[in-house]
């Protein structure tokens, strides 16, 4: 993991960056050079530059004990870091994806490397610090850089006692979770009365819900943001497989659906990462290179989606 | 939760069709060859029960159910499906407590004699349990499922579920208490085959609610067992 605090200097960096290009994204802090790099967004609240594609693991790395498909993980793990991909999410209610992660980590040699980002799942929630404990464990990462309460499961309970953690260095980031446009109204409230660092929620080509209130009340509390099931777990490129990319895809550079959907996606000014997640190394690599090039501008957003509409 | 109707069945599916395909394909590699001689003894449990023309307990046919409904909450639920499933713990414990119930009133005790003239509920007892050895494996490779992923009796929770149901059919007088578990086990098998998107998901719930249906009507139809009740 990164440390703990930016520099000041990469603050005002980014910082002048920012103010430059309202929502254009910022490059990111890969350590590789020039277009390879995918671009990254800023955390508001801590400065931290993330790629603005990340990892998701629900379903794909729940494999359980079968050794071969732990293998493929841990080659998609690695095709993303190596890619310039950081953030990798989880939960303690994905199955063996937190062991299968762990693993990977271990074989990638991205410890160091990684934006952890796990979730805490239980309730009642007092036993929520052994679940988080479980989860760093299996992990093997010295402490997680963001912890998410589930699905808002017992927030009212997990909520201070993250705080609690994250004022005692614990943890660096907190955040609360949904899906599908689930309890957007709860959602907003605990968004206005909470000093969260990150919410996570679904935002897609075609579930847009989140754009009414949630994600620009995000830009406005200086919250950053992760979608989720940006390609609604792969029934959003089932859709649209049928149908040939419009003619304006190659202006962004997009030789695929799924690089289309995933630019719109993150190219919204309050996202900071979308988490698609693959069992495929090749998927990987297509989905960090939809966070390079050419962005849609806002014109451009809106053909997308009334194209989108059309279909 | 306001939102539980927002749900749909694959929303709680966490694992991928393949994983819970390679995870089955795995199981019946690693207990090979159990799986024959598991149908084998099931057969002749069936014969057995079917055949009873004087009252008999038939305890080393319950000791068997009682075993096999042991072995899959062991070996497949919280050994195996409960890496990827975490749920399955919990059926993990209604196998025990069946597997325990059955070899207790069953076996130990004597309680679930088979006898009987032939009825169309006695037949329809004998017709699941059949499915459940032959019909349901049968079955699910005529749907394109490789043999190497057939669920069979004994050491998958459907068909073990099916055949008790049969066998509790067959039997006089069985308790209501030892139906649920099968039932609901099959109605869960029914739901995650859905999820799959297996063909004929639904048949194995449906079979098991008919031999529900004929369990009670045998209940209400036969005489109670001697020595049954109080003095």
């Amino acid at each position: 993991m990164r440390s703990h605090a930016p520099d000041r200097r990469s603050l005002l960096r980014q910082g002048l960056a920012l103010a430059a290009m309202p929502w254009l994204p910022a490059r990111a802090q890969s350590g590789r050079a020039g277009d390879a790099a995918p671009q990254a967004r800023i955390v508001p609240r801590s400065g931290e530059a993330l790629p603005l594609v990340g990892l998701g693991s629900w379903i794909t790395f729940n494999v359980g004990n079968d050794a071969a498909a732990r293998e493929r993980c841990a080659d998609v793990m690695q095709a993303f870091f190596a890619a310039g991909g950081r953030l990798v999410d989880s939960s303690p209610m994905y199955g063996s994806s937190q062991e299968v992660i762990g693993h990977g980590l271990r074989r990638s040699g991205a410890l160091q490397r990684v934006f952890a980002a796990d979730k805490v799942w239980v309730a009642p929630a007092s036993r929520g610090p052994a679940q988080i404990e479980a989860s760093r464990r299996l992990w093997g990462v010295p402490r997680f850089d963001l912890l998410q309460v589930h699905n808002l499961l017992a927030w009212r309970e997990h909520l201070p006692a993250l705080f609690e953690m994250k004022a005692a260095g614990g943890v660096r980031h907190v955040g609360i979770t949904t899906s599908e446009g689930r309890r957007h109204g709860e959602f907003e409230q605990i968004m206005r009365s909470q000093p969260l660092d990150f919410v996570q929620l679904t935002y897609s080509l075609r579930d847009r819900r989140a754009e009414e209130r949630l994600l620009p009340l995000a830009r406005e509390r200086g919250i950053a943001v992760i979608a989720n099931r940006p390609f609604e777990q792969g029934d959003l490129l089932s859709a649209l497989a049928r149908h040939p990319l419009p003619p304006w895809a190659a202006e962004l550079q997009c030789t695929s659906w799924a690089q289309l959907a995933l630019k719109f996606v993150v190219s919204h000014p309050a996202v900071t990462c979308a988490i698609p997640a693959t069992t495929r190394v090749d998927h990987v690599q297509e989905n960090l290179a939809a966070a390079r090039g050419p962005w849609p501008d806002a014109a451009l957003r809106r053909r997308m989606v009334e194209h989108f509409d059309r279909l | 939760m306001t939102e539980w109707w927002t749900y749909r069945l694959g929303s709680f599916l966490m694992f991928s069709p393949r994983t819970y395909a390679g995870l089955v394909e795995r199981y019946n590699a690693e207990l090979w060859p159990l799986q024959p001689l598991l149908l084998v003894l099931c057969g002749l449990a069936l014969a057995r029960a079917w055949g009873a023309r004087s009252e008999s307990p038939g305890r080393w046919v319950w000791a068997l159910l009682g075993a096999a409904w042991l072995w899959v909450g062991w070996a497949f639920h919280h050994q195996r499906f409960a890496a990827i499933n975490w749920a399955a713990e919990y059926v993990a414990w209604a196998c025990a407590v069946q597997g325990l119930a059955l070899l207790w009133v069953g076996a130990v005790r004597g309680r679930l004699g088979f006898w009987g003239e032939v009825s169309a509920a006695r037949s329809a007892g004998g017709l699941v349990v059949a499915f459940a050895l032959f019909g349901q494996p049968l079955l699910g490779v005529a749907l394109g499922r490789p043999w190497v992923q057939a669920e069979s009796f004994g050491v998958m929770n459907d068909p073990t579920a099916l055949a008790t149901l049969g066998f509790l059919v067959l039997a006089q007088r069985p308790p209501w208490w030892l139906l649920p578990v099968p039932l609901l086990s099959c109605v869960l098998g029914g739901a995650l085959a859905s999820a799959l998107h297996a063909p004929a998901a639904w048949l194995a719930p449906a079979l098991a609610g008919a031999a529900v249906v004929c369990a009670g009507w045998r209940r209400r139809a036969s005489p109670p067992l001697a020595g049954a009740g109080p003095a």
